[in-house]
């Protein structure tokens, strides 16, 4: 019973557990740069998301060839494996902002600390 | 095949490489190029809204001539001219006033930062433009990003401010993207004129439901929706001012369009009515954020936090004419992206002014501004008075429309909450035009400066009017720069005109595209 359960959905369960880990790190964790990575876990979930709901059991390469014809369970649907190619290129944008943001931010407060730099701050102000 | 839908991003996305090219070899061609592009973009903007209302139909443009549902494309409807309008003449109006701004405030930084403000410009054009719901999240990160780099080139504590909403924009953008995959794995396009006929068959789709679920959360995120919006007063307060006056305005509103957007022509039409509770979620969030913003702008100091704060009440107001779900209700919301970008957009500019010829951010130190600059405290009047909604300033018809909503809506919660908003926002208004026209005291920010100017020409020691930087100083010493002031006063008289034209706005644009909103 509780098998069935598991088997049936363990790529959702996955994908789950990584977006709650994404998002806990982007939101709990105190080092800048550890919530950069939270937000790399959550991204990767949802591309993994994208693929798995283009699974097809049995399927060739989105490539026509005259042995399979037109059917269209016969090849792969390439449409979500592209979006995921852009997602990516978005996702590594905005990481690399993000990184670029922490050196600024290191150079001016010499650490990565959020509790230490809002101290600082408050000292400045 | 009609091109212009296409032109208007392009000649943004175009100009802002140009601009950095040109602008690594000599400054001021960085800024001219951008400035071209921007009103060539402001052209062709102005060319779609007169083709739409001549036409009365959308103009449509297929992308690498690939016809969709297979193909992206473009959509011109009178919804998308009025958004493209309203961000190229925002964008005109920045670039113009940003160079002098800019040097003051981020010397040197200024080649990167034109091409950032029309990255961003183009990301909000293609929001409003694209008919594709994959495409839209493309474009919502484009920009995001510049918009990233912009607010972090401010002050010190800017770069923490960026990264804060940075971490909870890419949270929010992420969240649209699974509703996106939510949408296609359960209707198989992404095309939305496409899924606006499929979805009708899916409404009780659990999947469907938590697509629009997830991607109210993740525009929710966007436009700063109650109690979603605590990124913002951060990144606005230590901005830049001209790209605080690009930003306020527009990133919020666009990402309220795209919510408006998805309700009228994508997702069928009961997910408007009560149903399911989407809709009406949206609107008491907004009632909060309302209240919220209002009474939190009262409580600032800075004038710039003030405006911050205000920004997340009045983008509330976009959110409750949605949530009245009625026609006259979205319009007065859909105006309010209209009213409220040319008043905030106004009120940041005059705050850079400020801060240009005085140093002051503080409210507290303003006394005496009137006399200093004239021209620039009566358009911060102007706007101050649309803020509150005081006819026949802009402000005014959009809460007029928002009231007759609720009352069809009849809910009167939600009209106790405009009216109260609206004291609030006379309440931290009046007490800073309060502090701009008393005279300044000894010892007063303002009162120095007219002292050392008028001290210099004239040679001897202060009087009373020079005191008040009267005596000796030029008009132009006093006001900021001709390239600052000029785009403060267009954006004053376009509150008046946007004010005395709201009938033919809402006629020719609005009307017809809410419509079949509520039946």
């Amino acid at each position: 019973m509780i098998t069935d359960f598991f088997l049936g959905r363990y790529p959702f369960l996955f994908i789950a557990l990584l977006l709650v880990i994404g998002v806990y790190g982007m939101m709990m964790k105190r080092n800048f740069l550890k919530k950069v990575i939270g937000m790399t876990i959550f991204q990767t979930a949802i591309y993994l998301f994208f693929i798995q709901g283009a699974k097809k059991t049995g399927a060739s390469i989105p490539v026509y060839s005259v042995d399979l014809g037109s059917a269209s369970d016969a090849y792969m649907n390439p449409l979500p494996h592209v979006l995921v190619l852009t997602a990516i290129v978005v996702g590594v944008a905005i990481t690399g902002v993000a990184i670029s943001l922490l050196l600024v931010i290191y150079r001016r407060f010499g650490t990565l600390d959020e509790a230490r730099i809002l101290e600082q701050m408050r000292e400045s102000a | 095949m009609s091109h212009i839908p296409v032109l208007i991003p392009l000649s943004l996305l175009v100009s802002s490489l140009l601009a950095l090219l040109a602008g690594l070899r000599s400054p001021g061609w960085g800024h001219k190029i951008s400035l071209g592009g921007v009103s060539a973009s402001f052209l062709f903007s102005l060319a779609g809204i007169r083709a739409v209302l001549r036409d009365g139909m959308p103009l449509r443009y297929a992308l690498g001539n690939w016809p969709p549902p297979v193909g992206i494309e473009f959509v011109l409807d009178s919804l998308g001219a009025y958004m493209t309008g309203i961000i190229t003449f925002i964008g005109v109006v920045v670039l113009v006033y940003a160079p002098r701004s800019l040097a003051r405030e981020t010397p040197g930084r200024e080649v990167y930062t034109y091409p950032a403000m029309l990255l961003l410009l183009t990301g909000l054009t293609g929001i409003s433009l694209t008919g594709d719901i994959f495409n839209l999240y493309v474009f919502l990160e484009i920009a995001a990003i510049a918009g990233y780099a912009l607010l972090a080139t401010g002050d010190r504590a800017a770069p923490v401010a960026a990264f804060r909403y940075l971490l909870i924009g890419s949270l929010g953008g992420g969240f649209y993207l699974l509703g996106v995959a939510f949408l296609y794995f359960s209707a198989g396009t992404l095309n939305m004129a496409d899924l606006q006929a499929r979805l009708p068959d899916l409404v009780e789709n659990r999947a469907v439901i938590s697509a629009a679920a997830f991607m109210i959360v993740g525009l929710g995120v966007k436009m700063a929706l109650f109690p979603l919006h605590f990124w913002l007063p951060d990144a606005y307060t230590n901005a830049p001012s001209a790209a605080a006056g690009l930003i306020a305005p527009l990133m919020t509103k666009v990402a309220a369009f795209a919510i408006v957007r998805f309700f009228l022509d994508v997702f069928p039409p009961s997910f408007l009515t009560e149903a399911l509770p989407l809709v009406s979620t949206v609107g008491w969030l907004s009632a909060g954020g309302i209240l919220f913003g209002s009474v939190m702008a009262v409580a600032q100091k800075d004038y710039r936090r003030m405006l911050a704060y205000s920004s997340v009440g009045q983008i509330a107001y976009v959110g409750l004419g949605l949530g009245m779900a009625n026609p006259v209700g979205m319009v007065g919301g859909l105006l309010h992206i209209l009213n409220h970008a040319l008043m905030k957009g106004c009120l940041f500019l005059i705050g850079g002014s400020i801060r240009y010829r005085t140093g002051i951010t503080q409210i507290a130190e303003m006394r005496g501004l009137g006399r200093l600059m004239p021209w620039t405290m009566a358009a911060f009047v102007v706007a101050a008075l649309a803020m509150i909604g005081i006819p026949p300033t802009a402000g005014f018809f959009s809460k007029w429309y928002l009231i007759l909503g609720t009352l069809e809506a009849g809910n009167w919660w939600w009209f106790g909450v405009i009216i109260l908003s609206s004291l609030l926002t006379a309440v931290y208004f009046f007490r800073t035009v309060e502090m701009i026209f008393r005279e300044p005291e000894e010892g007063d920010p303002v009162a120095r400066i007219g002292r050392k100017r008028g001290a210099g020409v004239t040679g001897v020691g202060p009087s009373p009017e020079v005191q008040l930087g009267l005596g000796g100083a030029t008009e132009g010493e006093r006001e900021a720069p001709l390239s600052m002031l000029l785009p403060i006063l267009v954006m004053g008289a376009a509150i008046l005109a946007a004010g005395l034209l709201n009938v033919a706005i809402v006629n020719g644009l609005l009307a017809g595209a809410v419509a079949h909103a509520g039946g």
